[in-house]
């Protein structure tokens, strides 16, 4: 777009410009003062980094943060499966029975308040529990195990949406030649549909991963002794107060993540470039 | 192959195949068991018909099971009484009423609905304050956001293709980074020994510090900070389809650029707008880390107070019966954006 006059235009940069600030000066903030040789994380002393060192030696957050890479890669793993066929079924299965509901399911945790996805899915567990107790006599704790499965609940619902939206872009002519030409719809669904959307399920494992990793509602429900994730441990120090280590955490954690953006934003450059440069050819040969 | 060809050509297999003489009672058995049963013999059946049942199966009954039967269980719960001392710390809903004292019995299942959770929720005039505090809050934060979002949108749609996806990726980043630490980086902001409060002084603009944290004020800063990249996309990805002739067209026509922009561009972008601000607005009536770290601790918010009543007192059939409250709140909003986000969906088909 460039029409319109130059004033609103100009508007429209200098709210630009003053919003990217406002995203980022927090982070900035942040970064400064994990290297700030004070306990007090806003006014400057001089620089250090003995704080990442009070990070590595600090087994609570370790053993969290240890324990939430385990959880937030099997809980995306399951919802990125779980995410792909629901997103394959809404976007490919046309109108069957219970579609609408299946629609509905799959949207709603998108913007369903965490406490309440929290509360329901710790009275789903206990409600288990009681009836394998009832049953059985078994007992059991909660704790990773049901925090992933709460996880991939309320995550596998972005990897649907992320992939149906994705194959809706698609049509399916492809897949109907591979059928036609005899293919079994297992091997269609592996050799066709998925290389197709494998960016979509990718970058769909990465928002449930990140979604997983940062969850402190749905955690602190369904939790159990001794399971304390990463964003439970953060959340409970915060509580108390700033402190230089959390921040030094952080800084980490943002560079990750700065780091990963980057490198699939030019990965997925040069996978566009070379899809371009194949179409012209297919065009011109 | 579409469904009703599938269903027909199953019927024929079924008919063909149904041995002679099982008629009469067994007849509609074996209809059955054909229709739902798995039809080995058959390679195209089990390519097309089972293996897209059970396809479509996963998924359903992972959602049946951890977010659809959930629901009902709150629902059941918010109708029990409480039992303090009891783990978990509720009387049953559905009982089975035993007869004669001493023996035994199966006798009839008796269901008891307590319903004071929900007169104390009307009755006890902290709910409604809490509630009318978390809409206002939500509703002020989703103008704000749209008020920074717009602009910011609406510049990136026009700005050329390389910087576009620059700006993009710029205004995503941070929804990558840990949503609790960003708000946490506020803390250190806004305090009254704070980052923003030292430099305001240095530089004599104030000369007491301003209370910034545990405001109002904070919390909308929070909420606005965390979810203004949902209210940011829609509207970009809503504004760069824009056709650009029809600027053009309104301006040759002797608009002005702000009269265009208002008859114009405004109506086409509307459903990104709806779709931004129920991104923004839902979560943010639900919203518990925030007002926790920024917010009143005077004025508390529906999802703190759910917290409080489930894990500071206890109270589970009350706690629940404050969600499904939450969720008749939200259930306008969340049908809206649902049929949206259809749309959309539909839209990108075609």
């Amino acid at each position: 777009m460039s029409g319109g006059g130059k004033t609103d235009g100009k508007f429209s940069k200098t709210m630009l410009a003053l919003g990217l600030v406002f995203l980022y000066l927090p982070i900035i903030t942040l970064i400064v003062f994990s290297f700030n040789d004070s306990r007090s994380v806003t006014v400057w002393a001089s620089a250090t980094t003995k704080w990442y060192g009070k990070l590595l030696e600090d087994e609570q957050i370790l053993t969290a943060a240890w324990l939430s890479v385990r959880i937030g890669a099997l809980s995306a793993t399951f919802a990125a499966m779980l995410g792909t066929l629901a997103g394959l079924v809404l976007a490919r299965f046309g109108p069957f029975r219970g579609r609408a509901l299946l629609q509905g399911l799959t949207t709603a945790p998108l913007v369903m308040p965490e406490i309440i996805t929290g509360l329901s899915m710790l009275l789903l567990f206990v409600s288990i529990e009681q009836l394998l107790h009832w049953l059985f006599g078994w007992q059991f704790d909660r704790g990773m195990l049901t925090i992933i499965i709460a996880h991939i609940t309320f995550t596998m619902a972005y990897v649907t949406v992320i992939v149906q939206s994705r194959l809706a872009g698609f049509d399916d002519s492809l897949e109907e030649a591979a059928l036609d030409l005899g293919a079994r719809p297992a091997k269609v669904f592996f050799r066709i549909t998925v290389p197709l959307i494998l960016p979509a399920i990718l970058s769909g494992w990465l928002l449930a991963f990140t979604l997983s990793w940062d969850d402190v509602v749905v955690t602190t429900f369904v939790t159990g002794p001794g399971s304390s994730t990463l964003p439970l441990v953060i959340f409970s120090r915060v509580r108390l107060g700033v402190s230089p280590v959390v921040n030094a955490l952080a800084t980490i954690m943002v560079v990750i993540v700065a780091c990963g953006v980057i490198l699939s934003a030019i990965f997925m450059r040069r996978q566009e470039q070379r899809r371009k440069r194949e179409e012209q050819m297919a065009a011109s040969g | 192959m579409n469904r009703t060809e599938t269903g027909r050509h199953v019927n024929a297999i079924a008919r063909n195949a149904a041995p002679h003489g099982t008629h009469g009672r067994l007849g509609p058995l074996w209809t059955f068991f054909f229709r739902y049963g798995p039809p080995r013999w058959s390679r195209y059946v089990l390519d097309h018909w089972t293996g897209q049942r059970l396809v479509i199966a996963v998924p359903y009954l992972w959602l049946g099971i951890f977010f659809l039967i959930p629901f009902l269980i709150v629902l059941k719960i918010s109708f029990a009484e409480v039992d303090p001392g009891g783990r978990p710390p509720y009387k049953p809903v559905f009982d089975w009423l035993q007869l004669n004292e001493g023996v035994l019995k199966d006798g009839a299942l008796q269901i008891r609905l307590a319903i004071h959770s929900y007169v104390y929720l009307i009755t006890e005039p902290l709910y409604w304050s809490s509630m009318l505090f978390s809409l206002k809050v939500a509703a002020v934060s989703t103008v704000l956001a749209l008020g920074v979002g717009y602009p910011m949108a609406y510049a990136i749609a026009r700005s050329n293709p390389t910087a576009r996806n620059l700006l993009l990726m710029l205004v995503i980043l941070p929804f990558w980074t840990s949503f609790l630490l960003r708000v946490y980086a506020w803390v250190g902001l806004l305090k009254a020994d704070g980052v923003i409060n030292n430099v305001l002084l240095a530089i004599g603009v104030i000369h007491e510090p301003l209370t910034m944290m545990k405001t109002d004020f904070a919390l909308y800063i929070g909420i606005v900070y965390s979810y203004l990249p949902f209210m940011i996309l829609p509207l970009y990805s809503n504004l760069e389809k824009h056709d650009n002739t029809l600027i053009e067209a309104a301006s040759d026509l002797g608009a002005g650029p702000i009269r265009a922009f208002m008859r114009v561009t405004l109506p086409l972008s509307m459903p990104g707008i709806v779709a931004g601000s129920l991104l923004v607005f839902i979560p943010a009536v639900g919203e518990y880390v925030i007002p926790e770290l920024l917010g009143r601790s005077d004025q508390l918010m529906i999802a703190t107070q759910l917290y409080h009543e489930f894990f500071s007192d206890r109270d589970w059939p009350n706690a629940s019966a404050v969600a499904i409250a939450m969720l008749l709140l939200l259930v306008v909003p969340i049908m809206i954006f649902q049929h949206f986000q259809n749309r959309e969906l539909q839209a990108a088909r075609k």
